[in-house]
């Protein structure tokens, strides 16, 4: 069996103080090898626990996750994870830190730059190798930060909020390059993020999660997805469904954040 | 007072004169026309000039107020009066009237001798009298010893140049202060001036003798350098045993739990116990050679190396760990290829810290009880009244401290260039 199968996983954290948290409550999710799913949900909704729980960084108190016919026990090269930012490793070039996963295996040195420098020209950062990586942009790092978790070939690539920190015109070239890696290494990709465009404009399964607990809200299988792999971004958000379908997720995210403030408030 | 007050002036002049007179004609860069000056305080650099002018200003006070040869005779301070001095006293004997004379003082160098100035006894039965004093010095003058009515015949000095003067009392004159001891003595204080004397702070040309002198000479049957030699030895292997025990100390504290239980207190309590009060019970376990300064200085160095390291274990980001164990790396290789590269600016910074505090140290150790040494070699010359070797000890010691500092910067910005940039 191929792909990803969340199976009815709950989370619970219990705080020192006594009480406890319910960050996930039976969450079950199938992906199709090849799927890009993204992920939206007001904070606090257990999204990058979610994340952390398929990576292997947590151990869910209750269900599995099952990759390819075998059940998740721990992190693994064969899911690949892209943070925020502040996670490639600064003593490092370029070079080093997109040929970490092969020199961790052992690979051999040839094979390493041959893999290295095929994915920093895909990434479009060929002229950059020997550089540090606090040399360059915040839009380059991201870029390192894909190459990096490439190289390994990983079967699964989760994402936390990868174009988060970066900025308005970035953030767009960054999106159809996520797309177009998608599209050529045919990974399967869990993007969380906070933004509605782009959840729509990334996530050909788009998951709203609600939060307290954390569970599934709403699914939605969108068209952009596909459209934005051969067309300009900006193109696609001129779809007369994609304004649509803007108002209904955030209409909807909306009202869990007033519900939320509400329910704050009466408590206080 | 006065020091103060002129350097206040040079400061202010200094500061007049070379921004608005000077700095009118330098480039304007992008710092300097930031239009924000208060609460921009990264805008804020040392400016050279300040600097440059600081430090020859400190000079400039030093040899003013020692007469150093270095400056011309006009800037310096005025100076102890050096010459003939005279004054008279009137003395007053019972039926006798009173009757003045004429003391002549020589105030001499003090490293000269002379003789007293011949003096004709003159008239009267109160003769004219002669002595000697250095300079800086004072001297007790018996007047009355070659007059005709002496003390013990009832005469008593009731004036000095006309002022009246009684036991314990005193007259200012122009070459300097005549006081009257209880019994009736005249004190002779010629007028100290402004500057200093030698044994309190010699001439900069003085101490730069004396450096030449002991570095071609040795001191205590030392050479110079074998003197900072032997304490930077010291400073080096202390600070390097300690740093070999206490980074992979930090290191465990920093990964284990029960190694952080075990060592906290241990080091919670040792660290904020200075160094120095460690020293007497070094002395008494290993003695003054040279294993009671190195275990003085591993101890100091200790605990400052534990804790960066373990800091430096600490502050890694969990991302960069999940990271990599994303990637596939194994616990040794996260240890290897993730926090140890990461602790590095951490234990850099340690490692400043513990140079500087063993460099410290060691002068104090050294100069409780050592053969040969920085710390030693002024303690000793302290011990001679020896100014100049002392004034120069603390010039090198602070040009050493100086130097290590920059040194562990340099070698920071070539091993460590990732500091603060994560």
């Amino acid at each position: 069996m191929s792909g990803l199968a969340i199976d009815n996983i709950s989370m619970r954290f219990d705080l020192p103080n006594g009480t406890s948290v319910q960050a996930l409550k039976n969450v079950s999710l199938d992906l199709k090898a090849g799927e890009l799913m993204s992920v939206l949900g007001p904070s606090g909704c257990g999204k990058t626990t979610l994340l952390n729980i398929v990576a292997g960084f947590l151990a869910p108190t209750d269900g599995r996750i099952v990759l390819n016919g075998h059940d998740v026990k721990g992190p693994d090269a064969e899911r690949g994870m892209v943070f925020q930012q502040g996670a490639l490793f600064e003593w490092m070039s370029v070079r080093e830190n997109v040929g970490f996963g092969p020199s961790m295996k052992g690979m051999a040195k040839a094979e390493k730059d041959k893999i290295v420098n095929h994915l920093l020209d895909v990434v479009g950062l060929g002229a950059f190798k020997e550089k540090a990586v606090y040399e360059l942009s915040g839009g380059m790092q991201q870029r390192v930060a894909l190459a990096r978790c490439l190289a390994n070939d990983p079967d699964v690539i989760l994402m936390d909020e990868p174009l988060g920190a970066l900025d308005a015109l970035t953030r767009e070239k960054m999106q159809s390059l996520v797309l177009k890696l998608w599209k050529e290494t045919g990974k399967t990709i869990i993007l969380i993020t906070h933004s509605v465009e782009e959840a729509l404009l990334l996530g050909e399964r788009l998951l709203v999660m609600a939060p307290r607990p954390g569970r599934i809200h709403k699914e939605y299988r969108l068209p952009f997805a596909e459209l934005g792999v051969n067309q300009d971004l900006r193109e696609v958000k001129k779809h007369p469904e994609f304004a649509v379908k803007r108002e209904e997720i955030l209409g909807m995210i909306w009202d869990m954040e007033e519900e939320i403030m509400g329910r704050t408030e009466a408590s206080a | 007072m006065i020091v103060f007050l002129l350097y206040v002036v040079i400061f202010v002049v200094a500061f007049f004169l070379v921004t608005k007179v000077i700095a009118k004609a330098t480039t304007r860069d992008f710092t300097s026309l930031k239009t924000v000056t208060f609460g921009d305080e990264s805008a804020v650099r040392p400016n050279r000039a300040a600097s440059v002018i600081s430090i020859l200003t400190l000079f400039l006070l030093w040899g003013m107020f020692t007469g150093s040869n270095l400056l011309p005779k006009f800037l310096h301070a005025p100076g102890p009066f050096e010459g003939l001095a005279t004054f008279e006293y009137t003395a007053e004997a019972p039926g006798q009237g009173s009757d003045t004379a004429t003391v002549s003082v020589m105030v001499h160098p003090i490293d000269q001798s002379v003789d007293a100035p011949q003096v004709d006894p003159g008239e009267g039965w109160a003769k004219n009298d002669s002595a000697t004093v250095g300079v800086w010095r004072s001297g007790l003058i018996r007047v009355d010893s070659n007059d005709e009515i002496g003390r013990d015949e009832g005469a008593e000095v009731v004036a000095v140049n006309g002022q009246p003067i009684s036991p314990g009392g005193e007259v200012i004159t122009e070459f300097g202060r005549i006081g009257m001891s209880p019994k009736g003595t005249l004190n002779f204080e010629p007028k100290k001036g402004w500057q200093m004397e030698p044994i309190w702070l010699p001439a900069p040309e003085a101490v730069v003798a004396r450096v030449v002198e002991i570095a071609s000479e040795g001191f205590r049957g030392s050479t110079l350098w074998e003197h900072l030699g032997y304490s930077l030895f010291r400073v080096i292997v202390g600070f390097l045993c300690g740093a070999i025990v206490g980074i992979p100390l930090g290191y465990a504290m920093g990964l284990s739990d029960w190694f952080r239980g075990w060592f906290d207190p241990i080091v919670e309590f040792m660290r904020p116990v200075p160094p120095l009060a460690l020293i007497p019970l070094v002395i008494i376990w290993a003695g003054i050679g040279e294993v009671g300064k190195i275990i003085l200085l591993f101890l100091a160095a200790l605990w400052i190396m534990a804790i960066a390291a373990r800091s430096g274990v600490s502050g890694v980001r969990i991302s960069k760990v999940h990271a990599a164990y994303s990637l596939g790396a194994s616990k040794w290789q996260i240890m290897r290829y993730v926090i140890i590269p990461n602790s590095l600016p951490d234990i850099f910074t340690g490692a400043r810290v513990a140079m500087g505090v063993c460099w410290g140290t060691v002068v104090a150790a050294e100069l409780v009880a050592a053969e040969k040494g920085a710390g030693m070699m002024i303690m000793v010359a302290s011990k001679f009244q020896n100014t100049d070797i002392v004034i120069m000890g603390i010039i090198l010691i602070g040009i050493i401290g100086f130097g290590i500092d920059m040194l562990m910067r340099w070698a920071e910005r070539l091993l460590v260039p990732w500091k603060g940039k994560g």
